[in-house]
This record gives structure tokens, sequence and C-alpha cells, in this order.
């Protein structure tokens, strides 16, 4: 299963810069899927559109942040219910050198962020034919 | 001595595990579906003048694979996620939850179900129920005799 292009998972959620907007940061459920030519990053990110979600890779490390606006005033709510809470999203991730940064690409659907991160053409798997002498 | 007679379904260890089938079961509310080992979706239920409001975080899903349905004071929320689909797919980390998920709860106060709306908007469903004719605030007039 594991290959050169396995994405290492390094979160530096305690050493991380910390983010200048007050109020909660979650950490995005994520789902990393290798397929042939190209790894996908899956994140969970309701609530969050286009616009509001920030990439940046650099020195190998992607990291992604999502801002959302607390949708109710939280300290007016008579909550009967509360059983999550509503703020920004952060993941961060170590990629190897697998992957070429150039082409990556990202959408968003439904509150799901997918990220495509193509695999640089040297780790492609390759068939090879045999050649007889 | 003579061989017992009491069956198995009696013996303490069946009584025991009854107990926890109904323990599993009714975690506050109604049975619920476990979507990656948690009930799901998670909920936040709040009063606003004179409604109540459910709000529910279902990212990936469309109104199409949505189901929500009122009966009497309860109120479900049903639904699947497809896992997603292609060959050679290797996954070197899954934290997403896919699968059918339904949740029940029972609404702590009355509500008009033939005004209630729902609206889904970036995977966040919003579900607004009016109150039912008892339950909403009435101001009482005080009178001097």
């Amino acid at each position: 299963m594991a290959s050169d292009t396995a994405v290492e998972k390094h979160e530096d959620n305690i050493t991380q810069a910390e983010h200048v907007r007050e109020g909660r940061s979650y950490k995005a459920n994520v789902d990393i899927i290798e397929k042939d030519s190209e790894l996908l990053l899956v994140a969970d990110m309701p609530g969050t559109e286009a616009p509001d979600v920030d990439i940046h890779y650099e020195n190998g490390q992607l990291s992604i942040h999502a801002k959302v606006d607390q949708r109710q005033d939280e300290s007016d709510t008579r909550y009967l219910l509360h059983e999550y809470g509503v703020g920004d999203f952060y993941r961060s991730f170590h990629i190897g050198e697998g992957i070429d940064a150039s082409r990556i690409e990202a959408n968003m659907k439904n509150g799901v962020l997918t990220l495509h991160l193509p695999k640089a053409q040297e780790v492609m798997p390759r068939r090879i034919t045999v050649k007889t002498d | 001595m003579l061989p017992s007679r009491i069956y198995p379904t009696h013996g303490t260890f069946n009584q025991l595990r009854r107990e926890i089938n109904r323990l599993m079961e009714n975690v506050g509310d109604y049975p619920q579906a476990f979507f990656g080992g948690r009930s799901f979706p998670a909920l936040n239920l709040w009063e606003e003048g004179d409604d109540l409001c459910v709000e529910a975080e279902v990212p990936g899903l469309g109104m199409d694979q949505i189901d929500v349905h009122i009966a009497a004071n309860e109120l479900t929320i049903k639904g699947e996620r497809q896992p997603m689909e292609g060959e050679n797919l290797s996954y070197h980390r899954q934290e997403r939850g896919t699968g059918t998920f339904s949740r029940s709860i029972t609404l702590p106060l009355e509500v008009d179900p033939d005004r209630v709306r729902a609206s889904l908007k970036s995977g966040v469903l919003t579900i607004t129920l009016p109150k039912g004719a008892e339950a909403r605030t009435r101001k009482i007039s005080v009178q001097t005799e």
C-alpha cells in the first residue's frame, strides 16, 4: 500500500503559527486516497465555500485553512442541544517529493474540499515491456 | 438436586445482554445508525423567538441524499453518503464516514409540522420548526383591580 509518494502525516497542530482570528479552530476530517496518477485529499468542511478556503503549499508542507463565520451569535443563543461547535477548519500535511506541486487542483462541493495532487512523472507506475534478445 | 428448569433467556447473562442492547439503542434519543462509530449527524438545537431551529452538519450531501421527516414531535434525519468510486483506490487515511445514517429525536416542544422548513447549503442542513400554538409565548397583560 505504501509507495514512494506516500503522504507523510505530520501534523504540527501544536507548533503551528497561531491564527490571528479569534474563535475556535477545528481539525477537518480528511481522507487520503492514492490513485494511479494522483493522490486525493478529501476534507469535510461544512459551511464553507471556495472563497473561504486558503490552501498553501510550501517546502513540501501542505496546509489548508477554511474561514467559517459563526452562524449563530453564540453568546445570545439558547441551545437546547449543542453537540458541535462552529469554527475555522485547519489541517496540514507533509507531502513527499512525489507530487507535482504545479499541477495541484482543488474543488469544493457541498462543504467538501477535494484536492488533486498529481504524482510527479518520475514516480508514475510504468509498465515495462520485456524484450527478447 | 433436580435439574434446573430455568430457560436460558432468563439467565443473568442474557438479562445483562438485553440491558446493554437497550442502552445502546436509546442514547438520549431513538435508535440511531452509527456512521463511522458515532451517531450522525451531530445536532444543534435552539429556540429563536417563535421557532425551534435544528442544524446539522452533513458535508458532501446534496438534497437528493437527505431525507427529513416529522411525525408528531419526532424529527428524523436520514440519508446516505456514498464512498468514493473508482478502481485501484488505496486509502492512506480514512476519517470521513460513509454509509447510511438515520437519527431521530423527540423535540422538546410542540411544533407545527405543516410549516416546517428545511434548507441545505454547503453541507449544513438547517431546519426551522415553528412552535405550535401551545408552545408559543403569550404576553399576559396585567390588569389593575
